[in-house]
């Protein structure tokens, strides 16, 4: 798990249909720490996210992790920004990634009835996913990522549209993860969460990016007027 | 008019007195469409659910096909087979014409296509919802069609009940294929297309009510087993 890190994009690009998403990126991250990807809607945030994770197929350069892409894949999860949700009960749901890798049903159904508690959906368990809440339903989506113990977990707003209790139960959440050695790698448009969550900042702006830096010092001394006029909210293109 | 009534009297009367004929030849139907049934949907539920998941060459063109062959001929399956397992035929050995393995080799032929092609809309939608996540997740293949076929189920139930409704009133090819042997292949539809044929009209409606009868109560037997409009609206 610890050998999962130094995360290296080189010239990474992804193109759809002709036009560029994302891309070309270069970064290197290493395992500490939240990092928060902001950036106007369209700048790449969601493709970088996926590139990363694997998910988008990459049309340039390379991505390349500190153990072999197997090892790297399973030990990392994804948390989208509109919850997936399994037509089978909150139970189920939380509990399938468990039974994908081969735990006995009875094991995977304690560690989900743990895991949904944690997060606040211990009397919820029994239900079909889809009567869930947005907040719920996002909630749930966390809780079926971390069942794996992923060494890295990618957060795509996870509280877009949710309201600022539920943001601050999922905030919670995912600090209390943080905190345990999970590496978060999360995008989002608030910048009041950035600046709460953030261990260091990536500024994404047309696809390229613009500006990295820690936080608070991102949030402070903002390097580029770009970044500068993002965080006074002026409309940045 | 006359004749619909006396249709009716027929039918309750083969009904209440449980007449032994009857009885035979209804649990024959339901003898070989249920197997038939369960056949066709252990080889078309999972092509449902490949269609969905897999990618492939050929993808548009095997489901095209899928969708011409729902509304093959049994006429023309029921000819085919027979040729194929009449004594003279390569699978003649295994002496199958005019028995009732025969029928329900037809009957599979019949409605595996349709099973297969109303699957594959069902869990297309299915898929398109769970595609990320399920990338995401590392399933392989048949993790992912297991997803779809478990998660799917109340939606493959209609598949399923479709052929049902295709194989039980089906005539044309099992009549070619099992004969209409009394006491042996002879089932409703064909007995009823016999009846027709001897003029005997009352009986002929007496045993179609009996046919719809049944086919009504195996759907609502399956809603109920399968507890559909219940849990949840899937």
């Amino acid at each position: 798990m610890s050998n999962l890190f130094p995360l290296t994009l080189t010239g990474a690009t992804i193109r759809r249909r002709g036009k560029r998403l994302v891309g070309p990126i270069d970064l290197t991250l290493q395992d500490q720490g939240i990092t928060i990807v902001i950036g106007p809607n369209g700048a790449g945030k969601t493709s970088l996210l996926q590139m990363m994770h694997g998910i988008a197929r990459l049309s340039d350069g390379d991505i390349t992790w500190g153990c072999d892409l197997d090892a790297a894949r399973q030990a990392q999860s994804f948390v989208f920004q509109q919850p997936i949700l399994l037509r089978r009960s909150v139970r189920d749901n939380i509990a399938y990634p468990l039974k994908l890798r081969g735990t006995p049903k009875a094991k995977a159904r304690a560690q989900a009835d743990t895991a949904g508690a944690q997060v606040g959906l211990g009397a919820m368990l029994d239900r079909p996913a889809t009567f869930l809440s947005g907040g719920e339903r996002q909630k749930l989506a966390i809780a079926r990522a971390m069942i794996t113990k992923p060494a890295l977990l990618f957060l795509d707003e996870p509280c877009a549209s949710l309201d600022g209790r539920a943001t601050r139960e999922i905030e919670e959440i995912l600090q209390r993860a943080a905190a345990s050695g999970t590496r978060l790698i999360m995008s989002t448009h608030d910048m009041g969460q950035a600046r709460r969550l953030a261990d260091d900042v990536l500024f994404l702006l047309n696809g390229h990016i613009h500006d990295h830096a820690p936080n608070p010092q991102f949030f402070d001394q903002p390097q580029t007027a770009e970044a500068a006029a993002f965080l006074n909210g002026d409309i940045v293109e | 008019m006359s004749d619909l009534w006396e249709g009716i009297r027929q039918a309750l009367w083969l009904l209440v007195t449980l007449d032994a004929d009857l009885v035979e030849i209804t649990l024959r139907s339901l003898r070989v469409t249920l197997t038939a049934l369960v056949i066709a949907c252990a080889i078309a539920l999972p092509i449902g659910a490949l269609l969905s998941v897999r990618r492939f060459r050929a993808r548009r063109f095997t489901i095209a096909l899928l969708n011409a062959l729902m509304g093959l001929p049994p006429v023309v399956v029921g000819l085919i087979v027979y040729v194929l397992l009449s004594r003279s035929g390569p699978f003649g050995v295994f002496g199958l014409i005019f028995t009732p393995t025969a029928m329900i080799i037809a009957q599979v032929i019949i409605i595996v296509p349709l099973i297969a092609s109303i699957a594959h809309q069902a869990l297309r939608e299915l898929w398109s919802d769970y595609h990320d996540l399920l990338i995401s997740l590392n399933t392989t293949q048949r993790q992912r069609m297991a997803a779809l076929l478990w998660d799917g189920r109340r939606a493959l139930l209609t598949a399923a009940l479709a052929g049902f409704g295709r194989a039980i009133g089906e005539v044309g090819a099992i009549m070619i294929v099992g004969g209409n042997i009394d006491h042996h292949t002879r089932v409703l539809t064909t007995a009823i297309a016999l009846e027709t044929g001897k003029g005997d009209f009352a009986m002929a409606l007496g045993l179609g009510f009996v046919l719809i009868l049944m086919a009504i109560a195996v759907n609502l037997a399956i809603h109920i087993i399968g507890r559909t409009e219940q849990e949840g609206r899937w």
